[in-house]
């Protein structure tokens, strides 16, 4: 079973903002979610090498060349507030 | 405080000198209008993906190749976590597990000139973060102003083992590293301009032990100078620490310039938990031996090498092979003049001494100086051909450094052309003569200090133009 403590610090991570009752229902699905998960744990993969890209590509590269970069409009339509060209955002330290 | 020894390790990030982004075609010039070289890929707008620049693989490959590490088969990108202004997706694509090179070292000198291994535990590649500029204070609103330009400029992290016992040796470690990186050419490495950025993991323990002290992180150190300060600071505060019985705590220290001091960071526990995960955009990269042989081939001989062969082929001290290698440009302009002008250990005196103290004084480069290797070399040739005098030429070099123009040209303009005619020459030491009897009769009863004092004579009268050996000998034959 998942611990209380787990839940908060990963809502924290993910900076969401739970009640305790979502809390408590979450603590129950996370477990059960990661218990589904472990049974993948049952199988051996001593000879099996990690898979790092679903795809059966590798060495997709692009040549150093500039291209054309956005408008600066464009780059700041959505930015929640601005100055000059700056996105601007409450001060985090 | 010999009883504790200092472990010092750094973290160095170099910023890549290549045209666009890591992941993106947007350019990487440096400063220019606010959030200006962006695209939507390196904004992180959703939809979007990246594409790794085969440049930056080539550069990460050269800078292991450089640093004796291995170079990996088989690498790939991870994605790092956290969340800040600064990082438009939430994630900075970096690699975690699997470098692209490690296990590496570089040559430093210890405190008594012996050569020191530090040893290289990585290399990876990753992406640069944006500007935040904060403004406001606490009493209106604080507000951060977030410029992207530098969002996806390639990085390069190098970390180094613990292997450093002292804040001189880091700063020796950070220089070569810097040397070495600019040798081959992938980074201007400016620490002003942020291309060249350092962090010092520091603990210390008593001497003898073998386990490692509680380490701090030390950052925002913007200097060679800053870098060997902190440290030294924050050795002397971790013994002191020690000694009145308080614990050290592990944490991130940032270096205040102005008080000369490191203070704790506010910063959460939490923020350190980076969730690494395989980057599902991008796909391997594995590195093939015919790969590393073609990069093998590109890298230019690096500083050591040539510090060394510099001893063996030129004859100059160990020293001023040192001081010449320490820059590429420097070790190339040298190479230059010394083709022209063969007697080496000439060429590295001036070069070392007028050369390099100009620059200082004008806080400026060797590639600024207007005096090419050539023109040096001609100066050099007029010095032995009697045109001017050694010590004349100092003053020469200084006008064609200010100038830029030919030795033969500035002695002509000054009228600094030696005199080397005995007829002149015999009219002064007669003069001089005739007004310091004094002197002329102590050299006569054998006080031979009083020639210094004649000849200083001539050559004040002459303005320093007279040929020191000639006025010497004619002097001499007059006055038996
Ligand atoms: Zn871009």
């Amino acid at each position: 079973m998942l611990s209380r403590e787990v839940v908060d610090h990963v809502a924290l991570l993910a900076r969401l903002e739970l009640s305790e009752e979502e809390k408590e229902r979450y603590t129950t699905q996370l477990s059960n979610i990661l218990s589904y998960a472990e049974r993948l744990q049952e199988l051996d993969t001593g000879d099996v090498t990690p898979m790092a890209h679903v795809l059966p590509l590798q060495n997709v590269f692009r040549h150093d060349v500039v291209g054309e970069h956005l408008p600066s409009e464009d780059t700041l339509a959505n930015a929640p507030d601005r100055q000059g060209n700056n996105f601007k955002v409450p001060r985090i330290i | 405080m010999n009883k504790y020894e200092p472990v010092i390790g750094l973290e160095v990030h170099v910023e890549l000198q290549t045209a666009s982004k890591i992941f993106c075609h947007s350019s990487t010039t440096f400063g220019g209008d606010p959030n200006h070289h962006v695209c939507p890929v390196c904004l992180g707008l959703p939809g979007t993906l990246p594409v790794l620049n085969r440049k930056v693989v080539e550069a990460a490959i050269m800078i292991g190749l450089a640093l004796n590490c291995s170079v990996a088969r088989f690498c790939k990108f991870d994605r790092k976590h956290y969340f800040y202004p600064d990082l438009p997706k939430n994630y900075q694509i970096s690699q975690y597990d699997l470098p692209i090179a490690d296990n590496g070292y570089l040559e430093v000198q210890d405190e008594d000139g012996n050569p020191v291994r530090v040893g290289i535990t990585r290399v990876h590649m990753e992406e640069d973060a944006g500007k935040l500029v904060h403004q406001g204070t606490d009493a209106t609103t604080p507000y951060s102003l977030v410029d992207y330009n530098r969002t996806g400029v390639p990085l390069l992290e190098i970390v180094s083992e613990p292997d450093m016992r002292s804040p001189r040796e880091a700063r020796a470690y950070l220089d070569k590293l810097k040397t070495i990186i600019q040798y081959t050419g992938v980074s201007d490495c400016r620490m002003e301009e942020g291309s060249l950025r350092c962090d010092a993991n520091i603990s210390v323990r008593l001497r003898g032990s073998q386990t490692l002290g509680t380490k701090t992180e030390i950052k925002n150190m913007n200097s060679f100078r800053a870098l060997q300060k902190a440290v030294q600071f924050e050795i002397n505060r971790q013994i002191e620490c020690l000694e009145t019985g308080r614990r050290i705590v592990q944490e991130t220290r940032a270096w205040d310039e102005i008080e000369g001091v490191t203070l704790a960071t506010r910063s959460k526990e939490e923020a350190h938990d980076y969730r690494y995960f395989p980057e599902p955009d991008l796909v391997p990269i594995v590195i093939s031996p015919s790969w590393i042989e073609e990069i093998t081939r590109q890298l230019p001989e690096l500083p050591d090498a040539r510090c060394r062969r510099f001893i063996d082929e030129y004859r100059i001290p160990a020293y001023d092979a040192g001081v010449l290698t320490g820059s590429r440009e420097l070790g190339d302009y040298y190479e230059e003049c010394v083709k022209i002008y063969p007697q080496a250990k000439t060429v590295s005196n001036w070069v070392m001494g007028e050369l390099l103290r100009l620059l200082n004084d004008t806080n400026s480069e060797i590639g600024e100086s207007r005096v090419t290797p050539r023109q040096l070399a001609e100066m050099l040739t007029l010095i032995d051909k009697g045109t001017i005098s050694g010590k004349l030429a100092k003053e020469v070099f200084g006008e064609m450094f200010r100038t830029g123009k030919d030795a033969e040209m500035v002695v002509k303009e000054k009228g600094l052309e030696q005199i080397s005619d005995e007829v002149s020459i015999n009219a002064v030491i007669e003069q001089v003569i005739a007004s310091h009897p004094g002197p002329v009769a102590d050299y006569r009863a054998g006080k031979d200090r009083a020639l210094g004092f004649l000849v200083g004579q001539i050559m004040k009268d002459t303005r320093g133009k007279a040929n020191p050996g000639l006025v010497n000998e004619l002097l001499k034959n007059r006055l038996r």
